[in-house]
C-alpha cells in the first residue's frame, strides 16, 4: 500500500484542484484521461519499463556510507538518483511524460527548469523521441546552471529566459503556462515536479514511484527492515514523494528538508498558484514571495499538494536548513564518500548532519536526487574566498 | 434574479443596436489611476474593469505583466484599490479583474463584501475555471457581484454552455489561444468562439484578448456583442499619455463601434 491516489477533482485532502485558464481544462482533463488508459496498458508500461532500465540504468543502487555513517553516528544509505543517465532523478518523470505526450500525438514538449536538470531531461527524451523541445528558465538561474544551459541547446532544446519577477524557477513556470495556453493543441508541457494543476502532481508522482519501490526493497535487503528514517530534498517534492511512496505504510519517519528561505510548508499558509492549492510563501495580500536559495532547483516558494496534506496530517515532517549548512554538506559528502551531490540533496544531508544527536544509532536512508557537476563552478566561487583566507 | 449593473449596461447597449465596449485599466498604476478610469467610462466605455495587479499573473501577456510589476512596485494593494474605488462616481459599473489568489487570501466572503462595498458590480478571475468556481461563485452571489467566467476555444459546446449558464454580467470570449496582448491582426478564432457562444446563450457576448484596434474591434463583435479592450488601452497608461490620451484612444474604439 502506497500513497493514496487523489479525489476525482485532484485533492488530496483540501489541496491540489485544478486552477487554470478555461484555455487548458480541456488540455487537462484529456491529459488525465490519456495517462489512466496508457498506465493501465502493459504496452505502455513495458517500453518505459524499457527505456528506465536500458537507457536510463534503472535500478539506481543504493549505497551504504561507512565514513560518514560514523561521523555521524547514524547508519547513512544513499539511494543514488545521481547515477542515472542525465544526473538525476528527473529523468524517470520525463520518460514517463514524454512517451506519454508521443502517445497523445503531441510533437513538441514545454519545461519549466530551476537548476536545470528537468530542462536537460526533457531536452534528452526530446532528442530521443524525435520531438521539438522549448526550455523555460529564469534569468537569474541561466547564469549559476550555465553547464546545463550548454546541455540543453547541445541535445537540440531551445532555451528561453524567463525575465519577469524573480527570475527564477517561480517565473519560468508562469512562461511555460503562458507558453501552453497559447500552443496547446500541439504541444504538451512537461512539468517538472509533483505540482501544478491535477493530474500533475499524482501523474508526476506515479512516474517517480519506481525509486521508491527500489529503495524499499534495497533498503529493507540491507537492514533486514525499512529504514527508521527516510530523508529527500524538497523543492517542489517529486524526488521526496518518490522515495516517500516506498515507505509511507512502514513505520519509518519520513522528513522533507527545504531551503530556509524557500520552505513553504514550513513559512507558507495555504493559497492557489500555479495551478494548485497547496502551502505558500505569500504576503498578508496574496502576492507571492520571492523564494531565495543557493538552490536554484528549490528556489521555489510553492510546494506539491501532496506535501502540504502530508505536513498537515503528520504522516511526514518538513525540516529547513540554511545555504551555509548546505555548502557544509556538500563538502563534507564529497570528502567522505567520494561523492560530490548537487546542492539539493545536500539540503537533506545537511538535516542529517545537523540532526545527529536526535538519528544516533539509527538508520536513515536519503534519497542523493542528483550529482554536482552543474553545480562546481558556482561552488568554486562560493568557497574560494574561505579558501583565499588560508586554512590551515 | 435580476440582471446586476454590469449585465444591464450590455443589455440596454445591445437592445438599443449597439456594440458594447468594456475597457480594463491596471488599478494602481500611476498616481492618475482613477481619474483615467473615469475618463474612460466618460469617452464611451460601457463598464470598466479594473485589474488588482497579482504577482503571477499567468493569462497576461508583457504589457500586463509589466504594468502590475509597476503597481505593485509604486505599493498598489488590494484594498488601497478598492479604497481608491470606494465612491467614484464613474459614471458606468465596474468590474474588478485578479487573480484567485488575491480573493483567496482575503478569503472569499470578504472579498466579495468588499468588492460590493467599493461599490465593484462584478469579478473576473482567469484562473479559475468552472470546476473550481463553485465556492466563489456562492460568496459572490451572495454579496451580490456579478460572476463573470471566461469561454475558451478550447472548450466543447457542451462546456461553453454550462460556462454561460454559470456566468453573471456577461460571458467573457476569448478571442485566442494565448495570453493579453496587442497582435497584428484578430484571429480568425475570435469571430468563431462569439458564434459558437451566441448559439449557447442570451447573455452578453464580449470578446477579449487580442482585440488590440478599433478595425479589430469591429471585426470582433460583429458576430457578438462587443469587445474587451485591455493591453491597447493599459500601453498608453504605461506609455503616460494621461486621462485625457486614454480617452482618446477608447474614443476611438466607441466611435468605431458605433459606424460598424
Ligand atoms: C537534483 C535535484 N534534486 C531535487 C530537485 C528539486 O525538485 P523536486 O523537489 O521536485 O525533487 C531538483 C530540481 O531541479 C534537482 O535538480
Amino acid at each position: 500500500m502506497g500513497l493514496a491516489d487523489p479525489t476525482p477533482d485532484g485533492r488530496f485532502g483540501q489541496f491540489g484542484g485544478r486552477y487554470v485558464p478555461e484555455t487548458l481544462v480541456p488540455a487537462c482533463e484529456g491529459l488525465e484521461a490519456a495517462f489512466r488508459e496508457a498506465w493501465a496498458d502493459p504496452a505502455f508500461r513495458t517500453d518505459l519499463d524499457d527505456l528506465l532500465r536500458d537507457y536510463a540504468g534503472r535500478p539506481s543502487p543504493l549505497t551504504e556510507c561507512a565514513n560518514l555513517s560514523e561521523e555521524l553516528g547514524c547508519r547513512l544509505l544513499l539511494k543514488r538518483e545521481d547515477l542515472n543517465h542525465t544526473g538525476s532523478h528527473k529523468i524517470n518523470n520525463v520518460l514517463g511524460q514524454a512517451l506519454l505526450a508521443q502517445r497523445m500525438g503531441k510533437t513538441r514538449l514545454v519545461a519549466e527548469t530551476g537548476a536545470g536538470q528537468h530542462g536537460v531531461a526533457t531536452a534528452t527524451a526530446a532528442a530521443l523521441l524525435d520531438m521539438e523541445c522549448c526550455v523555460y528558465m529564469g534569468e537569474v538561474d541561466i547564469h549559476r546552471q550555465e553547464l546545463n544551459v550548454f546541455r540543453m541547446r547541445l541535445l537540440g532544446a531551445e532555451v528561453r529566459s524567463a525575465l519577469s519577477g524573480s527570475r527564477t524557477l517561480k517565473d519560468a513556470v508562469n512562461e511555460a503556462m503562458r507558453d501552453w495556453v497559447a500552443t496547446v493543441e500541439g504541444s504538451h508541457y512537461c512539468l517538472g515536479s509533483v505540482m501544478g494543476p491535477h493530474p500533475y502532481p499524482w501523474m508526476v508522482r506515479t512516474f517517480h514511484e519506481v525509486l521508491g519501490r527500489e529503495a524499499r526493497e534495497q533498503s529493507e535487503a540491507l537492514l533486514g527492515a525499512p529504514p527508521d528514517v527516510v530523508t529527500a530534498c524538497v523543492g517542489g517534492g517529486s524526488n521526496a514523494i518518490g522515495i516517500f511512496s516506498g515507505f509511507v505504510d512502514a513505520d519509518t519517519e519520513l522528513v522533507g528538508v527545504e531551503p530556509a528561505g524557500g520552505a513553504a510548508v514550513g513559512r507558507g499558509v495555504p493559497g492557489v498558484v500555479h495551478g494548485m492549492e497547496s502551502y505558500l510563501m505569500q504576503d498578508e495580500f496574496g502576492q507571492v514571495l520571492e523564494a531565495e536559495s543557493i538552490s536554484a532547483g528549490l528556489d521555489y516558494p510553492g510546494v506539491g499538494p501532496e506535501h502540504s496534506y502530508l505536513a498537515a496530517s503528520g504522516r511526514a515532517r518538513y525540516e529547513a536548513v540554511t545555504d551555509a549548512e548546505v555548502v557544509e554538506a556538500f563538502q563534507l559528502l564529497s570528502r567522505t564518500e567520494g561523492i560530490i551531490p548537487a546542492l539539493e540533496p545536500a539540503h537533506a544531508l545537511a538535516w542529517v548532519s545537523r540532526a545527529r544527536g536526535e538519528l544516533a544509532g539509527r538508520s536513515v536512508l536519503l534519497n542523493l536526487s542528483g550529482r554536482g557537476d552543474k553545480d562546481v563552478a558556482q561552488m568554486m566561487e562560493v568557497l574560494r574566498p574561505a579558501e583565499g583566507g588560508g586554512e590551515a | 434574479m435580476a440582471p446586476g449593473p454590469v449585465e444591464a449596461a450590455l443589455r440596454a447597449r445591445r437592445d438599443a443596436g449597439g456594440k458594447s465596449l468594456v475597457v480594463y485599466v491596471t488599478g494602481g498604476l500611476g498616481d492618475d489611476w482613477t481619474d483615467t478610469l473615469r475618463a474612460v467610462a466618460d469617452a464611451g466605455a460601457d463598464a470598466v474593469e479594473v485589474g488588482i495587479p497579482f504577482s503571477d499573473p499567468v493569462m497576461d501577456g508583457p504589457t500586463i505583466q509589466a504594468a502590475n510589476d509597476r503597481a505593485l512596485a509604486s505599493g498598489a494593494t488590494p484594498a488601497g484599490i478598492l479604497d481608491g474605488l470606494r465612491g467614484l462616481d464613474a459614471g458606468a459599473p465596474l468590474a474588478v479583474m485578479t487573480y484567485y489568489n488575491i480573493a483567496f487570501r482575503m478569503g472569499l466572503e470578504r472579498f466579495a463584501a468588499s468588492l460590493a462595498d467599493a461599490g465593484v458590480s462584478g469579478c473576473i478571475l482567469p484562473d479559475l475555471p468552472l470546476e473550481e468556481t463553485g465556492p466563489w461563485a456562492e460568496a459572490a452571489d451572495a454579496a451580490g457581484v456579478e460572476t463573470i467566467l471566461l469561454a475558451a476555444p478550447t472548450g466543447e459546446d457542451d462546456r461553453l454552455r454550462r460556462v454561460c449558464e454559470r456566468s453573471r454580467g456577461f460571458v467573457y470570449g476569448v478571442g485566442l489561444l494565448g495570453v493579453t496582448g496587442v497582435r497584428d491582426e484578430l484571429a480568425a478564432s475570435a469571430s468563431v468562439i462569439a458564434a459558437r457562444l451566441k448559439q449557447v446563450t442570451d447573455l452578453p457576448v464580449l470578446v477579449g484578448v487580442g482585440v488590440g484596434t478599433p478595425a479589430q474591434a469591429v471585426e470582433a463583435s460583429a458576430a457578438g456583442d462587443g469587445v474587451v479592450v485591455g493591453s491597447a488601452v493599459v500601453q498608453r497608461m504605461v506609455d503616460g499619455a494621461g486621462p485625457a490620451g486614454v480617452a482618446e484612444l477608447v474614443a476611438g474604439f466607441r466611435a468605431a463601434l458605433d459606424v460598424g
